[in-house]
């Protein structure tokens, strides 16, 4: 596609893959940009160490350590440059598709009580917790959209917890592993609810693809044989399928381009031989990451965005959430491992809402599959971590292991946020972006709740020894691969970043497709969701579009 | 970084040596530079390299499977330290050292000659970052040779990379012969199609 264009997309990611369909299907010219490449499980293979879950030694799916790196601002104030395959970087991977190559995969729809965490939990003091400007209804066609298009297997008629659904998914559930049958069978017995994980991955061959032969290396790894769904094996070959939408891989965006009346013309870029680049577009839609988003929106500032495009009112990169994962652990005298992965198969959704005292919640799951370097970390407190009782506890109980989690809804704070650094650059010469702040306090209410519900299930399971896991009160900023918050959807342009259909305040042009517009975050991993709203936001411009809607100012 | 300019030095001598083959002086040239020949270290010298495997074998010991020294998790640091790991690279330096000094000041030998059992013991006080801390009165004080704190992180920087070598792929050059996959009976490496699983089971 040359010359100018009708939309640009930056990000190949859950959200922008959706989005970029949506557009390209409805007859606009798509320029869809990636920084990364195109990967595969060739590319590592079934390595733990390059991984996308474990990257102590590199990110299998970038980005880099050469080009990239982040400032991070500890809560005591101390700022840290971090490299890519740090977990403090928060990295979410460069490549098409993004993190849904690697992903776990969890295909959840938030519930009707996420989109309103304000009316369902009144005001909570120091926090900027909020309704969505949309509800789940809203978003209902989009999640069914999402399942059906991408790709889910899953049955939640034993979840009377789950949220309204006007059509069945796909494809049926995955059968459950040892420790889920385990599990399953304990929760009943509790009088609690538990129900198959529903998964982005294929339980029967779907659209072409096969179904899954259940690798224990899943989550963080791309699939060998395509059984797993992501943007970069559904939508976007769709998208270009259309003829409408061209893939330009290996760019980098850097900035938002303007014209001297501060309204928006395209992207600038730096193409895969590091030349700079320009494009330009009637709609520039962003889905580059909860931090690269803003990062992008913040490195655009210009005399009629002087702090930033969207950022009159101090908003933007703020409320940067992830999930605060808690849960337990447990050692079991019979072994629970039976090597079919991904591994998580079983939850309950039991503790997502209306838990005495508490604020939200969160689905408990079993874990993914634990693989050994990761394993050698996992020990009851005060059990040695080296020496021969270590090896010997590796050695006896690598196969005993029961392990539930849950990502608890945190409650957004102001001051857990993204900006620039003032100082430092990446390779092509851009500010870094910087994270700073911390999470509510009154999170750990959640994570000691639900970590106890957690302990208690492995326990009625059987567990000889069990722990709880992220129950602790330290201050911790969030983030990671499940970014989310800090381009905030909202009514009121004083107190957010864009209006309910993403588009960028005072601007006529801009959306979000990304994590970043989500209020709040839900008890549950928020693939789907970002997915489904990546539908919505294309669906809303596709529609205005044909409607004669050329987006000027 | 010694060892890389060495290897410069080799290589150039390699390129006189290649012109001087038929007067014999091939291979005692690079002696003659101070290149030890068959090394196995990139980063570490040969002294580093053996306290770090005994140091090592402390973390995953040798029983009815392979310890760390002999799973070849000493070349899996090392190795790493000339690539992703290179920022740690003054950290293991001075940190040997370090554990050097404390050594030869509380127990008069090197860490190599101590016995098994003091060697564990003088590595669970590091782990407690007590060698960074003053010392009970009439013990040894080995606060000079740390930062603070600093013998406790390096430690757990220590243990950490073992655990990727001896539990990670063989290919990054721990893990010999798959040992850990072997003592915790896990199918390794993956045989697509052969070993999966039954139908809905």
């Amino acid at each position: 596609m040359k010359g100018h264009v009708n939309a640009i997309v930056v990000g190949s990611g859950a959200g922008g893959g959706c989005a970029a369909k949506e557009l390209a299907e409805a007859g606009m010219s798509v320029v869809l940009f990636e920084r990364g490449g195109w990967v595969t499980l060739d590319d590592h293979d079934h390595d733990e160490l390059i991984s996308q879950r474990t990257s102590v030694l590199g990110n299998a799916h970038g980005p880099d350590n050469e080009r990239y790196r982040r400032v991070r601002v500890s809560p005591d104030g101390k700022s840290r440059i971090v490299l890519p395959n740090d977990y403090a970087y928060g990295n979410i991977a460069a490549t098409v598709g993004s993190g849904t190559v690697s992903y776990g995969a969890m295909g959840w729809r938030f519930m009707p009580e996420d989109f309103k965490m304000k009316t369902t939990y009144g005001h909570v003091e120091g926090s900027t917790l909020d309704d969505w400007p949309i509800t789940y209804e809203d978003m209902e066609p989009f999640y069914e959209k999402a399942e059906w298009e991408v790709g889910v297997s899953g049955d939640d008629s034993k979840n009377p917890f789950g949220p309204p659904r006007k059509k069945d998914f796909p494809m049926p559930p995955f059968p459950l592993n040892r420790e889920g049958k385990l599990l399953h069978k304990t929760a009943k017995k509790m009088g609690l609810n538990p129900f198959p994980i529903p998964m982005l991955r294929n339980s029967v061959s779907y659209e072409g693809r096969p179904k899954c032969y259940k690798m224990r290396t899943c989550v963080g790894f791309a699939c060998p044989v395509n059984a797993k769904n992501g943007s970069h094996n559904t939508v976007i070959p769709a998208a270009i399928a259309t003829g409408n939408c061209e893939l330009r891989i290996n760019c980098q965006v850097v900035k938002i381009t303007q014209n001297s009346k501060g309204h928006l013309t395209g992207i600038e870029y730096y193409d895969d031989k590091m030349q700079k680049q320009t494009q330009t577009a009637d709609v520039i839609v962003l889905a580059a990451s909860a931090t690269e988003t803003p990062r992008l929106m913040f490195n655009s500032a210009s005399k009629h965005h002087p702090n930033g495009i969207g950022n009159r009112y101090d908003w933007l990169g703020r409320n940067l959430q992830g999930h605060a994962y808690c849960g337990a652990q447990g050692i079991f005298e019979n072994e629970t491992f039976d090597d079919r992965g991904s591994g998580a198969c079983v939850a309950i959704s039991d503790y997502n809402h209306h838990n005495p005292g508490i604020i939200g919640g969160a689905v408990l799951a079993n874990e993914f599959t634990r693989l050994p370097y990761m394993f050698s970390k996992i020990r009851p407190p005060k059990s040695p971590r080296w020496g021969l009782e270590h090896k010997k506890f590796q050695a006896k109980n690598y196969k005993r292991l029961g392990m539930v989690m849950g990502p608890y809804q945190e409650i957004p704070s102001f001051k857990a946020r993204v900006d620039i650094d003032p100082k430092v650059k990446d390779a092509w010469g851009m500010p870094v972006a910087r994270l700073s702040g911390h999470g509510h306090p009154r999170d750990f209410e959640g994570t000691d709740f639900l970590s106890k519900k957690a302990e208690e299930w492995l326990i009625q399971a059987g567990a000889v020894e069990t722990w709880r896991k992220g129950h602790h009160k330290h201050k911790r900023l969030s983030g990671g691969v499940h970014q989310a918050g800090t381009c905030r959807m909202g009514k009121d342009p004083q107190s957010s970043v864009c209006d309910k259909y993403c588009r960028v305040h005072e601007t006529s042009n801009l959306f979000i497709a990304d994590g970043s517009p989500l209020v709040t975050n839900g008890g549950f991993n928020p693939a789907l969701t970002i997915m489904a709203n990546g539908f919505r936001v294309g669906d809303y411009i596709a529609k205005e579009w044909k409607n004669g809607n050329k987006f000027k100012a | 970084m010694k060892n890389k300019v060495k290897r410069a030095e080799f290589l150039q001598a390699g390129v006189i040596g290649a012109s001087a083959i038929g007067t014999g002086g091939l291979l005692s040239l690079p002696k003659f530079l101070g290149y030890k020949e068959h090394s196995p270290w990139r980063f570490f010298t040969d002294e580093e390299g053996l306290v770090l495997e005994d140091i090592l074998e402390q973390i995953i010991p040798t029983d009815e499977w392979l310890g760390a020294k002999d799973a070849g998790v000493g070349n899996f640091i090392d190795k790493h330290l000339m690539g992703i790991n290179k920022v740690h690279q003054s950290t293991y330096r001075k940190g040997l050292v370090s554990i050097g000094e404390s050594c030869k000041l509380i127990y008069k030998k090197s860490f190599s000659e101590m016995s098994f059992k003091d060697q564990h013991a003088f590595l669970t006080m590091m782990e407690k970052g007590k060698l960074s801390r003053k010392a009970q009165k009439d013990q040894p004080d080995t606060v000079a040779f740390w930062e603070p704190n600093e013998d406790r992180k390096f430690f757990n920087m220590l243990v950490d990379h073992c655990m990727q070598g001896y539990y990670g792929s063989p290919r990054h050059g721990g893990n010999k012969d798959y040992v850990s996959y072997r003592m915790i009976d896990l199918d390794y490496p993956f045989i697509i199609g052969q070993n999966r699983y039954e139908e809905n089971s």
